[in-house]
């Protein structure tokens, strides 16, 4: 590698949301230790603080226009930091709804907010790699974080086997994500994604061995994400983790995966992308199918709402894969819906969960609506938003990847998306059904602290709100991906 | 102007929403929905004073736009001109006396409200419908008062009658709406806008173009879509063979049988008709239809009144033929004529009807004639409201259906069009069965013996004023209204700008009129004043003087009688062949193609096939780590095989 490093001083201004999270992550890992038990509020407060912090400087260094720092190990662009706000916001909401259910099970634990907040900044890194060392840096933080979160509750078997699939399995696609690179690296001479894409563009004659290198890569992300058929763990940990790390694990990172996504088929790939679009319509495809039809035979509300998390990967791939820039905003907006919704989805089961008590049964959810009509209402509209029925969020998200692909002249493709998510259709409604028109098996009330009470709900009217007025976040995805 | 035709329009809205959907009293039902309607027929008389009486501009404007689809434009808008105005003034001030006149009809009805908030609603739709200046909207208020109208046959929904009735009703509208659908389809097509003022103008130049709809056969585009769009107004304004529907309608209430099923919504089609007249004019073909279709309702629908006994079925019958006369002014391009008897028959057929009411309210809701009799001296209000509205239908000088009908059987006379001698012939002699049947009704009410049983005959009185003062209002057109408008209308160009008649076409020459009183006298020379005299004069011999005779008549020729009983059988036809076998057809349907294929094969059948596949795929997620790690092996292989591969070649 014959790059050398030049450091300037005015580049750490950039990366001062990833500083900071670094900077507090480690000092709360250590003021944690030394906290009696009962001041583990202060770990929460400190943690939530970072969050608002970190995404106070991503406001703060948001960028007028796309700059690479650091040597061009760091990117700092307007996708990238609308990204960041809302992982940030995510991982925020995240913690208010797993502090109760951590709290009522022993694992109140300083370790919780720790990894998350490392996690977070994983993301915050893979989102922001100009560099192949960069994304797989950002990816292997992401990701120990996570197998540690899954483990955490170490008495429970359940956990403990999901961490060891997750692990192994993880290690298994780092390893081929990591083999593609190490290709890719020998036939650029570059890990520098901008680098990688002029050698791609001036040397058209190893085609086939940057087809091969790409498999491997795509594979890596295809894993991230949990498009079939490299799902097979979504399942086995989404059931097996505390519902808290499920609902941490299905949401802020699959903007993350979109990042890294973006940022190495499109910003280092282009040229291959005839191959990649191709690859991913068969990702896509196959996620939707087996995601939307799998899900009907579950009777675990977790493991359903797993397969549903298959098909909506299935959705998301739609825009990326037409290679235009409006098609990476649609997904893009997409992935944010998406995310706002699964996060609402297992708060509505971290509600009805107490102390010793998981409910994680399609059955738990019968008869909500005589016992609390308005989470039942919030439920209702987080289904029918992943439904994908108007005038919910949802909705204009299908209808944005939708339209970006019959545009790209896919009309079969599109057709195959609506024909399952209609099937899909089938298991949300299931859960409208027992909630309104069954009698409740157990009829304890419903208590949670005022927080998450109010998180709860925003989260749910804002799905509502925001389909109603779909402009402002549509013209946001649009306008960062240089489209007016 | 533009707010008060929308106050005109919304006005009766309002009532209807108040009285409907919310729980009001009666006195506020009556009192918000006549407010409104009240409000609508004033303001639609200074509009008619404003444009006919001072001459205003014609107001033609697009309030609203619903949708643009493409270079189409869906609106909302207004075009009121003369013809409108008359319409207008028409549809609210009858609506008016029909609300007022509910008040004493519906008395003892438990939908009380329901009843005002219909009727009024009906009232919006029509004005609507008239007021359009697009044929979206006009299909909007078509379809409008085709729902009111099923809604208020069926009014009493606990009598089996009145359900079949709407039904029927509905069902034959449907096919005349069908039709409709399809000449609006037409337009939108060929002259790709909505819109009347430029549809109509580019009419001229799509005069020539023919279609094949059958491969081979070449047909004019305006015959096709003239035609179809009469298939509409067919439905709408019971033209043989799509009438069967209105005899049945008076299952309603009897005020909504005079306002809806006689005076405004079945003109309808007649209105639409003339609005179309730019179109219609280009087809000679579709002219001589309606020419044809209106001469045989006129007259044999007239035949049918003479059997009826039921007082309500006879004035419905006498409606269906003074609604062939209207067509048939329609088909001689006297489109003009045809408004101004719809505008005369208003009046006075509302007053029948209004009259047969009051009568009925009398008789505690007994409807035959054969057990009434000698109510003159009881109801003397009724009794000369009642002959009022007779003479006026008759055609007796001076009265106003006399200036109407006599103004289409002159310009039939002149028409030179495929059907016209017929036509001729038919309303001539409708004249005398018009008059034969009107007058039996009436000396079979009003005169002669006392037939009712004692009991109702010792409750016998005239009825309150909130009925007979209607009565009373209605009267005063049904006397004057033809002796004012008959030079305006027909000579003086008073639609002008809104019909639009092929000079040649045109019957009504400015140069042959001589003035009211000129065509009074030119009217008691005519055969059509003898033959309603001769009609009046064997009404008086068989009801009055040898009430034997009709017994005998009916006996001798009881195979006629049965027809007419059987009102031709369209009746049973439409039972036999329509209801049957679709019947037949959607039990085929449903049995082989719903429950077969649809239920069992594609619904349960897919949903089978999804749980099928959803086990085995379930058991493919088996939870051991190297079946896992074993899938992803295989994508990999799948994914280099595709690409990689596939690159090289």
């Amino acid at each position: 590698m014959d790059t050398t490093f030049t450091f300037a001083m005015a580049d750490l201004g950039v990366l001062a949301p990833e500083i900071l999270l670094l900077t507090m992550a480690s000092l709360i890992l250590v003021i944690d230790v030394y906290l009696p038990e009962r001041m583990r509020e202060f770990t929460f407060q400190l943690s939530q603080s970072t969050l608002i912090g970190a995404a106070l400087l991503v406001f703060a260094t948001y960028p007028t226009q796309s700059e690479v720092v650091m040597s061009g190990m760091y990117v700092n662009d307007a996708m990238g930091a609308v990204l960041k706000l809302f992982i940030s916001l995510i991982v925020f909401m995240s913690f208010i709804y797993a502090r109760s259910y951590l709290r009522a099970r022993d694992l109140y634990k300083g370790e919780f907010f720790v990894l998350g907040l490392f996690a977070t900044l994983g993301m915050f890194v893979m989102v922001s790699a100009h560099n192949l060392l960069m994304v797989y840096l950002g990816l292997e933080l992401l990701s120990l974080s996570l197998y540690a979160m899954v483990a955490m509750h170490r008495d429970s078997a359940n956990a403990t086997e999901a961490a060891m699939k997750y692990f192994v399995l993880g290690a298994l696609a780092s390893g081929m994500l990591l083999y593609g690179m190490s290709i890719l690296y020998g036939l650029t001479n570059s890990l520098d994604l901008s680098e990688i894409l002029t050698a791609m563009q001036a040397d058209s004659e190893q085609k086939m061995v940057m087809v091969f290198a790409l498999v491997f890569i795509v594979i890596g992300l295809a894993f991230k994400l949990g498009a079939v058929p490299f799902h097979m763990w979504i399942p086995d940990v989404y059931q097996g983790a505390p519902t808290p790390v499920t609902l941490f694990i299905s949401s802020a990172p699959k903007l993350a995966a979109f990042a890294i996504v973006m940022r190495l088929l499109v910003d280092g790939m282009a040229p291959l992308q005839d191959s990649w679009s191709g690859m991913l319509i068969i990702l896509s495809v196959l996620s939707m199918i087996i995601g939307n039809v799998v899900a009907i035979a579950q009777t675990n509300l977790k493991r359903m709402l797993a397969y549903s998390t298959i098909s909506h990967v299935g959705f998301l791939l739609l825009g990326v894969l037409t290679g235009t820039q409006s098609g990476y905003a649609a997904s893009m907006f997409y992935t944010i819906v998406y995310t706002l919704m699964s996060m609402g989805g297992f708060a509505v089961i971290l509600l009805l969960s107490r102390a010793g008590f998981e409910a994680e049964e399609l059955d738990d959810l019968k008869g909500l609506y005589d016992r609390n009509s308005w989470y039942a209402a919030i439920m209702a509209i987080l289904m029918l938003s992943m439904a994908g029925v108007p005038p919910m969020l949802g909705f204009w998200a299908k209808w944005a990847v939708l339209n970006q692909i019959v545009s790209a002249g896919l009309l079969w493709l599109a057709i195959v998306a609506v024909v399952f998510s209609v099937v899909g259709a089938f298991y949300y409604l299931r859960v409208l059904k027992l909630m309104y028109f069954d009698k409740p098996e157990d009829n304890t009330p419903i208590e949670a602290p005022l927080d998450m009470r109010l998180a709860l709900s925003a989260n749910g009217l804002a799905i509502l709100a925001l389909g109603l007025l779909p402009t402002p976040l549509m013209t946001l995805c649009f306008s960062v991906m240089g489209l007016s | 102007m533009q707010n008060i035709y929308l106050t005109i329009v919304l006005a009766p809205l309002i009532g209807a929403i108040v009285a409907g959907l919310f729980k009001v009293s009666r006195r506020v039902a009556h009192s918000v929905t006549i407010t409104g309607v009240a409000i609508s027929c004033l303001l639609s008389f200074y509009a008619f004073k404003h444009l006919i009486i001072d001459g205003g501009a014609t107001f033609n404007e697009t309030l609203y736009t619903w949708m643009v689809i493409g270079d189409v434009r869906f609106e909302v808008g207004f075009l009121v001109d003369n013809l409108t105005v008359i319409m207008m003034s028409v549809v609210s001030f009858v609506s008016l006396m029909v609300h007022v006149y509910t008040i004493g009809y519906m008395h003892d009805d438990p939908g009380y409200q329901r009843f005002f908030s219909y009727i009024s609603l009906f009232t919006f739709s029509m004005l609507m419908l008239v007021m359009s200046n697009n044929f979206l909207q006009l299909f909007f208020g078509w379809e409008a008062v085709g729902l009111v109208s099923y809604l208020l046959i069926g009014f009493w929904y606990t009598r089996d009658t009145a359900i079949y009735a709407n039904l029927k009703a509905f069902l034959v509208n449907r096919v005349g709406d069908f039709g409709f659908l399809l000449g609006i389809a037409l337009v939108l097509m060929y002259f790709n806008s909505l819109n009347y003022a430029e549809v109509f103008g580019l009419a001229e130049e799509q005069a020539e173009t023919v279609i094949q709809i059958i491969p081979g056969v070449d047909w004019s585009l305006m015959s096709v879509m003239c035609i179809l769009l009469f298939i509409g107004a067919m439905g709408k304004s019971a033209q043989v063979p799509l009438h069967v529907w209105l005899p049945d309608s008076m299952e309603g209430p009897t005020p909504i049988s005079a306002l809806i099923h006689a005076a405004t919504m079945v003109t309808a089609g007649i209105f639409m008709v003339a609005r179309m007249s730019p179109l219609f004019e280009l087809s000679e073909t579709a002219l001589s239809f309606i020419l044809i279709i209106g001469s045989i309702t006129a007259l044999f629908m007239g035949f049918l009144g003479l059997v009826q006994n039921d007082i309500k079925r006879v004035v419905a019958y006498s409606t269906l033929s003074q609604l062939g006369y209207m067509t048939v002014a329609l088909g001689a391009s006297a489109y003009s004529a045809g408004i101004f008897h719809l505008f005369t028959h208003a009046f006075f057929k509302a007053l029948l009807f209004l009259g047969a009411g009051s009568v009925i309210i009398a008789m505690h809701h007994e409807q035959d004639m054969r057990n009434m009799g000698g109510l003159r001296k009881y109801m003397p209000i009724t009794y000369i409201t009642g002959l009022i509205g007779s003479l006026a239908l008759i055609g007796f000088p001076g009265f106003a259906g006399f200036y109407s009908k006599d103004a289409i059987i002159m310009a039939v006379g002149h028409a030179e069009r495929f059907g016209s001698g017929f036509a001729y012939f038919a309303l001539v002699l409708g004249v005398f069965i018009t008059a034969l049947y009107s007058f039996r009704m009436f000396f079979l009410v009003f005169h002669g013996k006392e037939r009712m049983d004692h009991h109702t005959q010792e409750h016998l009185h005239e009825t309150p004023a909130v009925v007979t003062v209607p009565l009373m209002l209605l009267a005063i057109p049904s006397i004057l209204a033809g002796a004012i408008f008959v030079g305006p209308m027909l000579y003086q160009g008073l639609f002008d700008g809104a019909i639009f008649v092929h000079h040649e076409h045109n019957p009504f020459h400015a140069d042959h009129y001589h003035g009211v009183v000129g065509f009074t006298l030119h009217g008691l020379m005519g055969l059509p004043f003898f033959l309603a005299m001769a009609g009046v004069a064997t009404a008086y011999f068989l009801y009055m003087v040898r009430t034997d005779i009709p017994a005998k008549i009916q006996a001798k020729f009881a195979w006629l009688h049965q027809i007419l009983i059987d009102k031709y059988g369209f009746d049973r036809f439409n039972e036999w062949f329509f209801a049957g076998g679709a019947r037949k057809l959607g039990s085929t349907f449903w049995s082989v193609g719903d429950v077969k294929i649809i239920d069992d094969g594609m619904v349960n059948g897919s949903a089978r096939v999804v749980a099928w596949y959803a086990s085995i795929m379930r058991h493919l997620q088996t939870g051991y780590l190297y079946h896992y790690a074993f899938a992803m092996i295989i994508g990999l292989a799948v994914l280099l095989g595709v690409f990689v591969l596939s690159g090289t070649a």
